[in-house]
C-alpha cells in the first residue's frame, strides 16, 4: 500500500543587475529581467500546473493531493508581477488537500552560517505562509534539502514542526529504502521523509530524454514503478521542481498529459493512495533512525555542497555576505537589511560554480551569466557597495575612504 | 603513424614564414607547434620558407649537405627528425604591410649603394633578386617555389597565410598535388574595413583554389564564409595548441616596477588589429579607482607611437609601461611579473598569447571577437569597445584575491589540455580524407 507524496519546490531566484565596480546606486536587482522571468515561467509553468493539479483534485473528490514549498522571495515576485499565479495557488490552498511546507523565506544557505538569521527567515516565511494560505507550516524543507543531525535538532527544538524532507542520499541510507518514514538521530518528535531521488529524477530529468531505454515514459509504467514498491515501502516521494513541469520539460514533451492520467493509473490500483507529507508523518510509524553527521544535499551526483561552496569565489563570498552580518543589521535599515538577506539566496552562489562549468550543462542552463566569473563579480561589486551603506554616517556628506593598498577583499571603497 | 595511398608516411610540403628563434609574432609560434607535433606522428614535413640573409641561421640550426643536387640551402633542427627546411632567398616577412615593405627594400638597396659605390638601382636589385614591390615579390616567391618544388617529394602542399597562396597555388598546380591553405588571419582581421583589395583577391584565390580551408577558428571561419564566399563544407576548423614551457627565474630588480604595485599585461603587435587604445582606456578608468597599478604593454608595431601619445594625452603616462618588442626568457620574465594579461583585440583569428599568459599563471581577460574564446572557459570575456567592462574586471582581478585564484588554477589546467598533438591529428585527418578523395 504504498502512498504518493509529491512536494514540488516552487522558486525564482532575484537576478542581480550588472552592476560594475563603478555602480553606486542602491538599485541592485534586475527587476525588468525578473519580471519578464516571472510572467514567462507563470505562463508555461505555473499557471498551467496549477489548473491542472486543481482539476485533477476536483476530479478525484480529494483522494489526490500535493505538497508545495514556496520561497518568500517568489511569493514577493508573483504578487508584484503575476498575482494571478497566488490566487490560483489560494484556490488550491481551500481544496484542503494541498500541504505548504515551511522553508527559509529568503532560500537562503543561512543554516550553514548563521542560527539565529535561519531561525529567522524560517519564521517570516511560515507566517506569510499562514497569512496567504491559512494554514501554518508543519514540515520543513532547508534550501537544497541542506540537511544534517544538527539541523534536525535545530528544527525539533523550534517547536512548530513535525517532519522534515530531505534527499533520500544513497550513503546516509546503506542498504536501506527511502521509501519509508524515518527518524532523525537525536530527535523524539520530529520524523525525516527521504526524497526516492530514483523515481522522482524520472519524472525531472529523464522525461523527455529520447537516449533513456524507458523512454517514452508513461502514467501507466510509472504506476505500475509505483505499485511495484507494493510490500516492501509504505511511501514514495517524490520531490521535485514544480518548473518541472511545462519550464524543464516544455509541454511538448507531453509532461503535462503524463500528470493528467498519473492519478487514475496510480489510484487504480486499490492498495495506492496520494498523501501529503503531514499525513505521511500521522500514518506511518518510523523504522529506524538515519544518522547524518556530514551535511547533505539534493544536488548533483554528488550530493553535498560543492555546488554552492565549492570554489574559492563562492566560500569567500558568502563568508564576506555573512561577515557584514553584525554591522548590517546595527543599521537598522529595514531596506539595507532586505538587500542582505535578498543577497543570501542560494542561486547567487550557484552561479559562481565552476564545477562541470567547461562542459555546458544543467548548471549552465540555469544560469543568468556567461560564467561564473561574471557572477562573482557582479556579486562582489555589490556587496562591496552595500558595505559602505552600513558605514554610511546616518546624515552629512560621504565618508571618506583613504585610497586602498593590497586590502582585503571587500574593504575597497570609491566614493 | 599516417599513411597515403601508397602505404607511405605524408610528406607534406609547407610553405610557411617563419620559425623560432626569429619570429615576430603567433604565425611563427603556430608554424613551430603544429610542425612538430607533425614530426612526433610521423608526417614528414619539408618547410620551406623565406630567408633575405641566410648566415643568421647558421649558429642556430645545423646545415645539411649543401652540396646536394638541388644546390638549395637545406636545413635540420635536432629535435625535428621529420622535418627538412629549405630556404627561399627573399625578404618577405610576415606581419608587413605593402608599404613597409617597399620601405625596407629602397633602405637594402641604399644601404647597398653606399656600401658598393657607383652601382645603380637595377644593378642591385637585380644582384640581390628581390622585387621592389611586394606583390611582385610574392609572385617571385611562387616562381622560386615551384623551381625548389621539382626537386622534392610530397604528397600535398600545406600553405600558411596569404604571402604563401601564390606559391601554393603554382606548386600545387605544376605539380599536380592538392592544396591545403591555411588561415591564421585575414585581410579583414589586419585592416578592418580598409582591406587592400590586392591582398583580398590573393586571400581569395588561394581559398578558391585550395582543396581545403583550415582555419585556426569558428570566428575566422565565419570570415572565409561570410567575406571570401567560399562554402562551408570546404573549411574546417583547427584550433591552435599551446607549448609548455619550464618555468622561467625572475628577478623584479631591473624593471622599475615595485612589488606592492600590480601589474596589467598588454602583449602583442602595436596595431589596429590588437585594440591598443582600448587597453589604454580601460587603463584610465581602473586607475580612476586604484592606484597601486602598473600597465605594461609588451610589443612594437605601426600604432605604437599613437599608443605613447595616448597614453600621455589621458594623463596616465607614469603609469603606463612601453618595453618593445621581447622573446623568449624576456617573454617568460614578463609573465612571471604580471597579475593580469589583457587582449583586448578588435578581431583575433585565433590568439595564441593567453594561453601562453595561463600556461604561466596569469588569469587572463579576453575579448569575445577571438577565436581563442571558443575554447577558453576559464577566461573573462569582454567586447572589445567596452573599455567600462574591461575596467570593472580588471578591477575585480586585482581587487578580489579568490577570482584570481581561481581563475589562474581553472585555466591552467584547461591550457593543459589544449595540445598541438591534437591540432596536428586534425590536420592529419583533413589529409587523409584529402587524399583518398584525390
Amino acid at each position: 500500500m504504498p502512498s504518493v507524496c509529491f512536494y514540488f519546490q516552487v522558486h525564482q531566484p532575484l537576478r542581480l543587475r550588472h552592476y560594475t565596480v563603478f555602480d553606486s546606486n542602491h538599485q541592485y536587482f534586475d527587476d525588468f529581467k525578473n519580471a519578464s522571468v516571472c510572467r514567462k515561467v507563470a505562463n508555461k509553468c505555473y499557471l498551467p500546473a496549477n489548473r491542472l493539479i486543481l482539476e485533477l483534485i476536483r476530479r478525484f473528490e480529494g483522494r489526490f493531493k500535493v505538497a508545495y514549498s514556496i520561497t518568500g522571495v517568489l511569493l514577493e515576485q508573483l504578487q508584484h508581477y503575476s498575482p494571478e499565479v497566488l490566487s490560483t495557488f489560494d484556490a488550491l490552498a481551500e481544496t484542503g488537500c494541498v500541504e505548504f511546507l515551511g522553508e527559509t523565506y529568503y532560500h537562503s544557505l543561512s543554516f550553514l552560517y548563521s542560527r539565529n538569521e535561519f531561525v529567522t527567515q524560517i519564521n517570516k516565511h511560515c507566517d506569510t505562509i499562514a497569512q496567504l494560505f491559512g494554514q501554518k507550516p508543519r514540515v520543513f524543507r532547508n534550501t537544497e534539502l541542506i540537511y544534517n543531525n544538527e539541523l534536525a535538532t535545530l528544527i525539533e527544538a523550534m517547536g512548530q514542526f513535525d517532519g522534515i524532507i530531505t534527499e533520500g542520499a544513497d550513503h546516509i541510507l546503506g542498504r536501506r529504502s527511502p521509501n519509508f518514514l524515518y527518524k532523525p538521530k537525536n530527535c523524539r518528535h520530529v520524523k525525516l521523509l527521504l526524497k526516492n531521488y530514483s523515481l522522482s529524477d524520472d519524472i525531472a530529468f529523464r522525461f523527455s530524454n529520447r537516449d533513456w531505454p524507458e523512454w517514452p515514459l508513461t502514467a501507466e509504467k510509472f504506476a505500475k514503478w509505483i505499485s511495484d514498491v507494493n510490500g516492501n515501502g509504505n511511501v514514495v516521494n517524490l520531490f521535485m521542481d514544480y518548473e518541472t513541469f511545462g519550464e524543464h520539460q516544455w509541454e511538448d514533451t507531453g509532461i503535462f498529459n503524463f500528470v493528467r492520467h498519473l492519478p487514475e493509473k496510480i489510484l487504480a490500483h486499490p492498495d495506492n493512495n496520494f498523501k501529503t507529507p503531514s499525513e505521511v508523518i500521522e500514518s506511518y510509524r518510523p523504522v529506524d533512525t538515519v544518522d547524518v553527521p556530514h551535511i547533505i544535499s539534493w544536488a548533483d551526483t554528488e550530493r553535498d555542497l560543492s555546488a554552492w561552496l565549492g570554489n574559492a569565489m563562492q566560500s569567500s563570498a558568502i563568508h564576506e555576505l555573512y561577515r557584514l552580518e553584525k554591522q548590517i543589521k546595527s543599521t537598522g535599515d529595514a531596506k539595507i537589511i532586505s538587500d542582505w538577506r535578498k543577497l543570501q539566496a542560494s542561486d547567487h552562489f550557484y552561479y559562481m560554480c565552476t564545477k562541470y562549468f567547461a562542459d555546458g550543462d544543467v548548471h549552465k542552463y540555469f544560469n543568468p551569466y556567461d560564467s561564473p566569473y561574471d557572477s562573482y563579480i557582479n556579486f562582489m561589486n555589490v556587496l562591496n557597495n552595500l558595505q559602505r551603506r552600513c558605514s554610511k554616517p546616518t546624515h552629512g556628506g560621504e565618508r571618506l575612504t583613504p585610497p586602498q593598498s593590497a586590502a582585503p577583499v571587500g574593504l575597497q571603497t570609491i566614493s | 603513424m599516417r599513411l597515403n595511398q601508397v602505404g607511405e608516411s605524408v610528406r607534406v610540403l609547407m610553405l610557411g614564414w617563419e620559425f623560432p628563434p626569429f619570429i615576430s609574432g603567433g604565425l611563427g609560434t603556430a608554424c613551430y607547434g603544429l610542425t612538430k607535433a607533425m614530426d612526433q606522428m610521423g608526417i614528414h614535413v619539408t618547410f620551406v620558407l623565406p630567408k633575405a640573409i641566410q648566415s643568421e641561421y647558421a649558429t642556430h640550426v645545423n646545415l645539411l649537405n649543401p652540396n646536394s643536387r638541388t644546390a638549395r640551402p637545406s636545413y635540420r633542427i635536432d629535435e625535428l627528425k621529420n622535418v627538412e627546411f629549405r630556404a627561399i632567398a627573399s625578404p618577405l616577412e610576415p606581419y608587413t604591410t605593402p608599404e613597409s615593405y617597399r620601405q625596407r627594400i629602397e633602405e637594402t638597396i641604399r644601404r647597398k649603394q653606399s656600401k658598393h659605390g657607383g652601382l645603380s638601382n637595377s644593378q642591385v636589385v637585380a644582384g640581390t633578386d628581390y622585387s621592389r614591390d611586394m606583390y611582385t615579390e610574392v609572385h617571385r616567391y611562387a616562381a622560386l617555389a615551384v623551381e625548389l618544388a621539382q626537386n622534392e617529394d610530397f604528397d600535398l602542399v600545406h600553405a600558411h597565410d596569404w604571402m604563401t597562396y601564390p606559391a601554393g597555388i603554382a606548386v600545387a598546380t605544376i605539380m599536380g598535388k592538392p592544396l591545403v591553405v591555411h588561415v591564421h588571419s585575414t585581410e579583414f582581421d589586419r585592416s578592418g574595413e580598409h582591406v587592400n583589395q590586392m591582398i583580398y583577391d590573393i586571400e581569395r584565390q588561394g581559398m578558391e583554389r585550395a582543396n581545403k580551408v583550415i582555419a585556426v577558428s569558428h570566428f575566422t571561419r565565419g570570415i572565409i564564409i561570410s567575406r571570401y564566399g567560399i562554402t562551408g563544407d570546404k573549411v574546417e576548423v583547427v584550433h591552435n595548441g599551446v607549448e609548455h614551457n619550464g618555468a622561467a627565474e625572475l628577478s623584479l630588480s631591473d624593471t622599475g616596477i615595485r612589488s606592492d604595485e600590480k601589474i596589467v599585461l598588454f602583449l602583442g603587435r602595436i596595431t589596429m588589429q590588437k585594440g591598443p587604445e582600448y587597453f589604454l582606456y580601460a587603463a584610465k578608468k581602473v586607475l580612476e579607482v586604484m592606484d597601486n597599478v602598473k600597465f605594461v604593454m609588451v610589443g612594437s608595431g605601426d600604432m605604437m607611437h599613437r599608443a605613447i601619445e595616448l597614453a600621455a594625452q589621458l594623463g596616465i603616462g607614469h603609469k603606463v609601461l612601453f618595453t618593445g618588442f621581447l622573446r623568449g626568457q624576456d617573454v617568460q620574465k614578463i609573465y612571471r611579473m604580471a597579475d593580469l594579461y589583457v587582449m583586448p583585440s578588435v578581431s583575433e583569428p585565433f590568439g595564441i598569447a593567453p594561453l601562453e599568459a595561463l600556461g604561466n599563471d596569469v588569469p587572463v581577460i579576453i575579448s569575445k571577437q577571438s577565436g581563442v574564446s571558443e575554447v577558453l572557459m576559464h577566461a573573462l570575456k569582454v567586447d572589445f569597445w567596452d573599455v567600462q567592462e574591461i575596467a570593472n574586471k580588471v578591477v575585480a582581478v586585482l581587487k578580489y584575491p579568490p577570482l584570481q585564484m581561481t581563475l589562474k588554477s581553472h585555466g591552467n589546467f584547461e591550457v593543459r589540455k589544449l595540445r598541438w598533438k591534437d591540432s596536428a591529428e586534425k590536420c592529419a585527418k583533413i589529409y587523409e580524407e584529402m587524399l583518398v578523395s584525390v
